[in-house]
């Protein structure tokens, strides 16, 4: 069955990054991995999805509904909705706790949902829920090396180290980026 | 951190993790492709995101974005006519302009090879439909190849650019959205580079190139008789995958990315796994291989994304052969809709072949949702905070009235059809905004008649509608809605830009190619200056001829991701003053920034995230309570 990770966000937050590192980390741990990310009009302040499967066993890069043994979210709506139709029961949803209103919203033709909707859903699917945020964030470009670094710290992955995180951000950061978000990792990782 | 650029070049053989668009260009490096030709749109702008990180002096082909596909199609093939392997990519609805020249090309002897890649969105992931372009292939006489993951376009393009070049002919490599964008590492071959040979060697013993009245039957038999020699290649290659699981009974025929779903929804609770037939090129479809498939088993599902069109080959083999097979297709117009996901795979097989799939596999959630849990609100894509193209609506909108007719085109500004502008009311394609408002001009001036247009999509299909406004005298107005480069795809440049992919170049002026032209009413803002725009765009609506707006202002994401880069950048961030704010919410319903957040008091927070600091929203408050843009407070940042 392999080990699926489905993650989410909007359009801007830097889910590719994430994925990215995610997917190289699994392949750093020696792993088969198959992954696929959003393109396209959606990345405009829409909603983001990528998916990386790892294991022996898997054949499209895209994971089925109620499959995902770990959800990621960077925003709480997205978190949410992932929850709701991606996660399997006794999995773990981590995400972000920010808020990006979606224009239902922000015209007042819908509600915003709480941190309770979120923990409320997840108790009844049976999912652990992990609530992350760093406020003395410097650039909030780095929400997702927050997320990581708390991947990291309860090994959300199994068979996924620090130094496989580590060794993937090395393969995908330029130096002055991979000082910054290394800080932020590790920082979140140690927490 | 690895350098893409430097990948792509190496001599040496090599694995690496890439997406489907990267492994093609290494396949274009290792086939000696000369020349490559594009214009952007989902799902391919990748491709030419990986040729750009080859360093120019040592990129082995040439590289352009044409101003359209038909344009890029064109040059590929001028280019396979001097003997250079070619090839041409652009999006599914992209065909449709080319069409009138891809339709052409199975006639005529490339002598250099072509290969026309394909992006089809099945899913309509970022396309206006999900249309099957293996008709339009079908219709031209093309051999189709379509790989299921990143390793096999990589070696599906090195088969299909073999054999262009065997053949002199056209092949067309289709890829899918999420074939395009899967992730896998992928083992490369050594590259052993040959030198450019630049020697023109068109020659026109080598057509004829004119198809003309008679000469075009002989060139549509040899384009016939190609076809066949390739089914009967095809037939004795290893293109073609079986998985054999030693059913006699059933059988499932498929190809693509639905292969790898058909693999996953047969992993687990099938209590015995029918064979499975992958064809790798689905059109000529290799009938003796497909045959003996059909031979072999009692029945047959043939699993194919969006349109039969495999299944009718194969209906039509099984009973130019007398088989007994029975056959199941499409049975319902949803299998016609959408994407061929694992889950919907399942179904399909499920509901076709119960007795297969173990029960309670999929454990249901262990208690039912609550009922009190709600629907998350729904998150459409946006405008970018400080986009140009909200000023511009928000502007244009004060001056048009309730009646009056907008006609959306495509790229960014498409968005403004969604709440709370509610600007653009058809759409249809690229350049088709002019002209559909001119006919809704006809017979009537009560309501007058708006049509935006893109730069980038202006210079690729919207002159034509443009001049047949002036040529026949439509009483409309275009919005040309300017930000200096093709955003939505990924701020590709474009004529008017300044520079090509390669070099900078001239920037063609929108306003001196529309005088040139002879439109006499052409007004020109900053969307920022919304109060100028409102004013410049009701007097254009009040002349009774055509009349051209140019709302301008660069995109303003790109902007900040060049701005960021620099060593003295300092960010800014508008803030409400709530001493002010008398909670009107003009700036969060009206105006519509996604850096305004609605508090469930009414009140209006800045989303710290997300704001920029433009300050294009200062001048809509009517309290005048948003502060122009300021170094944010270390308290404000999240």
């Amino acid at each position: 069955m392999g080990f699926n990770v489905y993650m989410c966000g909007v359009g801007g937050q830097g889910i590719g990054m994430l994925s990215e590192v995610l997917l190289r980390a699994a392949d750093h741990a020696g792993f088969r991995t198959k992954a696929v990310d959003t393109h396209g009009l959606a990345q405009r302040g829409g909603i983001v999805i990528s998916h990386l499967r790892i294991g022996e066993d898997v054949f499209s890069p895209l994971i089925a509904e109620g499959r995902a043994d770990l959800v990621i979210g960077l925003e709480m709506h997205e978190a949410y909705r992932a929850l709701e139709r991606m996660s399997k029961p006794g999995s773990t949803l981590v995400y972000y706790q920010v808020c990006w209103q979606p224009l239902p919203v922000r015209l007042g033709a819908d509600r915003s949902l709480t941190d309770e909707d979120i923990h409320r859903s997840a108790q009844a699917k049976h999912v652990r829920v992990l609530g992350v945020q760093q406020p003395d964030l410097a650039d909030r470009r780095m929400q997702n090396m927050v997320v990581l670094g708390r991947i990291d710290h309860y090994g959300l992955i199994p068979g996924v180290s620090k130094a496989h995180y580590l060794a993937a951000m090395e393969d995908l950061m330029t130096e002055g980026m991979l000082a910054e978000n290394r800080a932020v990792f590790e920082r979140n990782s140690a927490a | 951190m690895k350098s893409m650029g430097e990948m792509l070049i190496r001599r040496e053989a090599f694995s690496e993790i890439v997406m489907g668009n990267t492994a093609l260009v290494r396949a274009m490096v290792e086939a000696g492709t000369r020349v490559v030709t594009s214009y952007p749109g989902s799902p391919t702008p990748e491709i030419a995101e990986a040729i750009g990180s080859i360093r120019p002096d040592q990129r082995p082909f040439y590289f352009e974005f044409s101003t359209n596909e038909k344009v890029a199609t064109e040059i590929a093939y001028g280019a396979g006519l001097n003997g250079h392997l070619s090839t041409v990519f652009f999006k599914s609805v992209g065909l449709n302009v080319a069409a009138d020249t891809f339709v052409q090309l199975s006639l005529m002897n490339v002598i250099g090879g072509m290969v026309v890649v394909l992006g089809d969105d099945p899913g309509a992931n970022s396309s206006q439909n999900e249309q099957d372009n293996r008709h339009i292939a079908e219709m031209a006489y093309t051999p189709v190849f379509e790989p299921a993951s990143p390793t096999e376009v990589y070696r599906f393009y090195k088969i299909a650019a073999r054999l262009a070049r065997d053949k002199a002919m056209p092949v067309v490599l289709r890829l899918t959205t999420h074939v395009c964008h899967a992730k896998e590492r992928v083992h490369f071959d050594p590259y052993r580079p040959e030198p450019l040979d630049p020697t023109p060697r068109f020659d026109p013993a080598n057509g004829p190139y004119i198809p003309i009245a008679s000469a075009v039957f002989p060139m549509k038999r040899r384009a016939l008789e190609r076809l066949q020699s390739v089914a009967t290649l095809s037939d004795a290659s290893d293109w073609h995958q079986i998985v054999d699981c030693g059913n006699p009974d059933l059988g499932i025929l498929t190809a693509g990315l639905p292969f790898l779903s058909v693999l996953d929804a047969l992993q687990d609770g099938v209590s015995r796994k029918p064979d499975i037939l992958k064809l790798g090129l689905i059109y000529p479809i290799p009938r003796n291989v497909v045959a003996s498939f059909l031979k072999a088993h009692r029945c047959v599902h043939v699993i194919e994304e969006l349109d039969p069109i495999l299944e009718t080959a194969v209906r039509s083999i099984a009973q130019e052969e007398g088989l007994s097979v029975r056959i199941i297709g499409k049975t319902q117009l949803e299998h016609w809709i959408g994407e061929y996901t694992p889950d919907k795979v399942r179904q399909i097989l499920e509901a076709q072949w119960p007795e297969l799939f173990v029960k309670a596999v999929q454990p249901a959630s262990p208690s039912p949702t609550p009922p009190e849990v709600l629907p998350p609100p729904a998150r459409p894509p946006q405008l970018c905070p400080g986009c140009g193209h909200r000023s511009a609506f928000y502007a244009i909108g004060k001056a048009l009235r309730e009646t009056d007719i907008t006609v959306a085109d495509i790229g960014c500004h498409t968005l403004g059809f969604q709440p709370p502008y509610r600007i653009g009311q058809a759409l249809l394609c690229m350049g088709a905004s002019m002209g559909i408002a001119s006919g809704l001009s006809l017979f009537q001036s009560e309501r007058k008649v708006v049509a935006f247009l893109g730069d980038s999509t202006l210079f690729h299909a919207g002159l034509p509608g443009i001049l047949n406004a002036l040529f026949n005298r439509h009483r409309v107005t275009l919005i040309v809605m300017e930000n200096g480069t093709t955003a939505m795809t990924g701020h590709q440049d474009h004529a008017g830009s300044g520079r090509n992919f390669n070099v900078p170049t001239d920037a063609v002026s929108i306003r001196s190619l529309l005088e040139g032209m002879g439109v006499q009413h052409i007004f020109e803002a900053d969307t920022y200056q919304q109060s100028v725009l409102t004013d410049l765009v009701r007097k254009a609506l009040d002349i009774d001829a055509f009349s051209v707006v140019i709302a301008r202002h660069p995109c303003m994401l790109k902007f900040m991701r060049e701005k960021r880069r620099k060593p003295d950048f300092q960010p800014k961030q508008v803030s409400i003053d709530p001493a002010v704010c008398r909670k009107i919410q003009e700036c969060v319903a009206r105006f519509g920034c996604p850096s305004f957040l609605r508090e469930a008091d009414g009140s209006v927070r800045i989303q710290t995230d997300l704001c920029i600091g433009d300050g294009s929203c200062v001048q809509t408050c009517p309290a005048g309570a948003i502060r122009r843009p300021h170094a944010p407070r270390s308290s404000e940042t999240s």
